[in-house]
C-alpha cells in the first residue's frame, strides 16, 4: 500500500500544516494528503469532507477560546512538559508492550502484541486525553468540567482528573448505561463526581453528549466540556487525538526496540474513535503498516443491531462534525447497540471517515460473540482480562492473523493490537454472557449452604437442588 | 415558482423576504412582530397545522414550523418531549412541507422552518430548499447551523429566494456577529440568554445587549427569543427589539388545552406587542 508520498514527515507536516491555515478563511477546500506528503498532526478543524463546526452559535466562542488555548499549549514546552510528567508518575506511562505468545496461536500464529493501556491508571487510555483536557481547563480559568460517558470509563478518568486537579466535575450518563455499569457509577460518586443520569432518547452514550453539550451551553463561563472522544467540533477531534498520540509513539519505537522492525498491521476498536487514531497516528506514515480499526458489529450488521458506523453509515452531521453517521432516511439517528458500551455510539471521529475514504485505514464490523470469543481466548491464554471494546481488536487481529498467515511464514509477522482498556468493568456482562449465572443473577458454584439464593425455600424440594 | 415571482416587497440583495416583509408590516403598525414556534406533528400533523392557524389568527405574524429531530440539543425538556412523541408517532420531515403549505394557505402569516441541519443534509440542501419553496415557506431557522459551514444552504437559499435565518448569542464576538448579520437574510435571530429553549421567569439582562449589538452590526431587523413566555416578557422585549419569539410556552399550550390554548395564548401574548404611544 502506497498512500504517502516519500518526503520527509516533518518538513511534509510544516507544509500541510500551512496549507490547511491557508484553506481555514474559505472551508471549502479539503487537505489534500496527495500534495502534503503527511497524514500525521492533521490540526482541523476538516479532514477532507469532514469534521468542522456544525454547532450552535452559543458555543462558537468557547471553541474559539478552546482552539487558542490549545494551540499555544502545544507550543508552550512548560506544558509538554507537564502532560509528560504527568503522564509518568501518575498514569503510569510508557505503557507496557507486551507480546503474547500464546494468544498468538490462535491468530495464525502471527506474532501479535498487545499494547497495554489497560495498565493506565484508572485502567484504560482515557487518562491520556483527560490529563491534557483537564489541565486546558485549568488554563482557560474554568473551575468545572462536564463529560459524557458509555461504559463509564471516560467518566471515571474525567472524574479522577478532577479530583485529582481540583476541579468540579458533572458526568453525564445514559440511564440505561447506568444500569449496565453501576459499579462505574459508583466509581464516580467515590472521586466526588456528581452523575447525572439522562432519561432522554435511547438513554445511551449519544443522548448523554446531548445532555452535556445542553449543560455547556447554559454553563460555558465557568464550565469546560470534557469530551471523551476524537469526535464532535473543532478542536476535539484534532485535540483528543493530540493527547492519545503518545500511544502510537510509544508502540512505534517499542516495536522497533523488540523485534527490529515494524509491524505488519495495527489493530484498534472503533466507537468514537480515541484509542484508534491514537494508536494509528503513529503509523500513518508508514505505508507498509496495514492499519484496521474494527467498529461493533453488535448482533451482526444483517441484523440492524449493531454500531458499525463506518460499514454501513452515511455522512451526515453529529454532535457538531460532518462524518459517517448511522442515520435514517430522514437524517434521524438510528440507535446503535453493542455489547460494549463503550462503542455504542451512532457516530465515528471526522478523521476516521477521511482516513476510510482515502483507504489508509481498513474499517470492518466485529460481532458481539466474535468479540466475546476472542475475550475468552484472550483470559485463558494471556491472563489478561481485557475490555469488551478492546476485545473486538483483539477478534480483528484474530482475523488479521490468519489473513497474513496465507501470504507466507506466519511467524514473521507481526500485529500490534491496541488493549485499550482492562476487563475488570465488564465482568457481570461476561458471566451473563458465559452463562455462568444462574436464575437469581449469582455467580453459579457460589450458593453455597450458608448462603441460600433468593427464592429459597427451606422446606421445599426446589431450594434443596440449589443447595 | 422562481425567485422573480416570488419578489414583492421587502426585498433584500434582490430577492423578496416573506419574513421581513411581516416584521416591516407589524412596524408600519406601531408595534414589534410575534414569532410562534410548533413542532409539526405534535400531536399529530393535522393538530400542528391547526394550531399554526389558531396562533396565526390570534396575532402571530410569523410561524416558526420545527421537524422533530433525534438528537435536539438547543431543546429544553418541554420541546424534547413534543418532539419526541411525534416522531414516536411516526412523523416524517416531508411532511413539514404539507404543514407549511397548508398555513400558508390559510393565512396571511411568514411561515419558516427551523430545524437542526442533518434532516436537511441527508434530503439534499438544494431539493430540501426547493419543496420548502415550493410549499410557500418563507425559509430557514437553523440552530445548528453558522454561517461558517453554510456555503450550500447560502447558494440554494439564493437561488429558491429563501429566507436564512442565523442565530447570535450572548456569547458573539463583534467579528461574528458582523459576518452573521451580513449572511442573514428575513431577520436576526438574538438569542436571550446562555441556555437552551424553556420557559423562565424573566428575560435575561443580556437580551438587549445582544440586540444592540446586532444593530451596530449593521442588523435591520433582530427578533429575541428563549425564555420568552408570557405578554411580560414580550412587552419588554417589544421595547427593543423588532419582534419578539415565542416556543415552549406555545407548545405546553397546546400540549395541555390543545390548537384553541394556543389561540388564547397567541391572543394574550400580542397584548404586549404595542410600542409606547402605539394601540396595538
Amino acid at each position: 500500500m502506497r498512500l504517502v508520498a516519500e518526503n520527509a514527515p516533518e518538513a511534509a507536516a510544516a507544509d500541510f500544516t500551512s496549507r490547511a491555515a491557508d484553506t481555514n478563511g474559505s472551508g471549502t477546500e479539503p487537505a489534500d494528503v496527495f500534495l502534503s506528503g503527511s497524514l500525521r498532526h492533521s490540526p482541523g478543524p476538516y479532514f477532507g469532507a469532514y469534521g468542522g463546526r456544525w454547532m450552535p452559535e452559543s458555543l462558537i466562542a468557547a471553541l474559539d477560546e478552546l482552539e487558542e488555548t490549545f494551540e499555544k499549549a502545544k507550543q508552550d514546552p512548560e506544558f509538554v512538559a507537564e502532560i509528560a510528567e504527568l503522564n509518568r508518575n501518575y498514569s503510569g506511562r510508557p505503557s507496557l508492550l507486551t507480546e503474547a505468545k500464546r494468544f498468538s496461536q490462535h491468530a495464525g500464529g502471527a506474532r501479535v502484541f498487545l499494547k497495554r493501556e489497560d495498565l493506565n491508571h484508572t485502567g484504560s487510555h482515557k487518562i491520556n486525553n483527560v490529563l491534557g483536557q483537564a489541565l486546558l481547563a485549568k488554563r482557560m480559568g474554568k473551575t468545572r468540567i462536564i463529560a459524557e460517558t458509555g461504559a463509564g470509563q471516560h467518566g471515571v478518568a474525567s472524574a479522577t482528573a478532577a479530583a485529582f486537579l481540583g476541579l468540579e466535575c458533572v458526568v453525564y450518563m445514559g440511564a440505561e448505561d447506568c444500569r449496565r455499569q453501576a459499579l462505574n457509577v459508583a466509581r464516580m460518586q467515590l472521586l466526588g463526581a456528581t452523575v447525572v443520569p439522562v432519561t432522554n432518547g435511547s438513554q445511551t452514550l449519544k443522548d448523554a453528549i446531548n445532555d452535556a453539550l445542553r449543560d455547556w451551553v447554559a454553563n460555558v463561563q465557568t464550565t469546560h466540556y470534557l469530551l471523551g472522544t476524537a469526535a464532535g467540533a473543532h478542536p476535539f477531534p484534532a485535540m483528543v487525538r493530540f493527547f492519545h498520540e503518545v500511544i502510537g509513539d510509544e508502540a512505534r519505537s517499542q516495536i522497533l526496540e523488540q523485534t527490529g522492525r515494524l509491524p505488519d498491521a495495527v489493530c484498534a476498536c472503533i466507537g468514537g474513535g480515541s484509542n484508534a487514531i491514537g494508536i494509528f497516528h503513529g503509523f500513518l506514515d508508514d505505508p507498509d503498516v496495514e492499519l484496521f480499526g474494527f467498529e461493533a458489529g453488535g448482533s451482526g450488521v444483517e441484523t440492524g443491531h449493531h454500531a458499525a458506523t463506518i460499514t454501513l453509515g452515511r455522512p451526515g452531521v453529529l454532535h457538531g462534525a460532518r462524518s459517517y453517521l448511522m442515520q435514517d432516511e430522514d437524517g434521524q439517528t438510528v440507535e446503535s447497540h453493542s455489547i460494549s458500551a463503550g462503542l455504542d455510539y451512532p457516530g465515528v471521529g471526522p478523521e476516521h471517515s477521511y482516513l476510510h475514504d482515502i483507504g489508509r485505514v481498513t474499517y470492518e464490523p466485529i460481532t458481539d460473540s466474535e468479540a466475546m470469543d476472542a475475550f475468552s481466548v484472550l483470559c485463558r491464554t494471556e491472563g489478561i482480562i481485557p475490555a469488551i471494546e478492546s476485545s473486538h481488536a483483539l477478534a480483528g487481529a484474530i482475523k488479521v492473523g490468519k489473513r497474513l498467515a496465507e501470504e507466507g511464514d506466519a511467524s514473521e509477522k507481526i500485529i500490534i493490537v491496541n488493549l485499550s482498556g482492562r476487563g475488570d468493568k465488564d465482568v457481570q456482562t461476561a458471566a451473563d454472557w458465559f452463562g455462568m449465572l444462574d436464575e437469581n443473577g449469582q455467580v453459579r458454584g457460589t450458593t453455597l449452604s450458608t448462603r441460600r439464593p433468593k427464592g429459597f425455600a427451606p422446606n421445599g424440594d426446589e431450594g434443596e437442588e440449589n443447595a | 415558482m422562481s425567485a422573480m415571482e416570488q419578489a414583492a416587497e421587502g426585498t433584500v440583495e434582490g430577492h423578496a423576504s416573506k419574513s421581513a416583509a411581516a416584521i416591516d408590516r407589524a412596524k408600519a403598525e406601531g408595534r414589534a412582530a410575534l414569532v410562534g414556534y410548533l413542532p409539526a406533528g405534535f400531536p399529530s400533523v393535522q393538530e400542528s397545522i391547526d394550531a399554526a392557524i389558531e396562533l396565526a389568527h390570534n396575532g402571530a405574524d410569523i410561524i416558526e414550523i420545527g421537524i422533530p429531530y433525534s438528537d435536539p440539543v438547543m431543546d429544553g425538556s418541554v420541546i424534547q418531549a413534543a418532539t419526541t412523541e411525534a416522531l414516536a408517532s411516526g412523523f416524517r420531515v416531508a411532511s413539514v412541507f404539507d404543514v407549511v403549505k397548508a398555513v400558508t394557505d390559510a393565512t396571511d402569516a411568514a411561515v419558516l422552518v427551523m430545524t437542526y441541519w442533518n434532516p436537511v443534509m441527508r434530503m439534499g440542501v438544494d431539493e430540501f430548499a426547493r419543496r420548502l419553496a415550493r410549499a410557500g415557506g418563507a425559509g430557514l431557522i437553523t440552530p445548528d447551523l453558522i454561517p461558517d459551514e453554510a456555503s450550500e444552504w447560502f447558494e440554494a437559499s439564493d437561488r429558491y429566494g429563501l429566507d436564512r435565518v442565523f442565530l447570535v448569542a450572548p456569547s458573539t464576538t463583534p467579528e461574528r456577529m458582523a459576518m452573521t448579520v451580513d449572511a442573514t437574510r428575513g431577520f436576526t435571530y438574538a438569542v436571550s440568554l446562555m441556555g437552551v429553549t424553556g420557559a423562565r421567569a424573566a428575560v435575561d439582562e443580556s437580551a438587549q445587549r445582544v440586540v444592540a449589538g446586532a444593530r451596530e452590526a449593521g442588523a435591520e431587523r433582530v427578533c429575541v427569543g428563549l425564555g420568552v413566555s408570557n405578554a411580560e416578557h414580550v412587552r419588554e422585549i417589544a421595547a427593543y427589539a423588532d419582534g419578539v419569539i415565542v416556543g415552549t410556552a406555545i407548545v405546553s399550550a397546546l400540549r395541555d388545552g390543545g390548537p384553541a390554548a394556543v389561540g388564547r395564548l397567541a391572543a394574550a401574548l400580542s397584548g404586549g406587542l404595542a410600542r409606547e404611544g402605539h394601540p396595538a
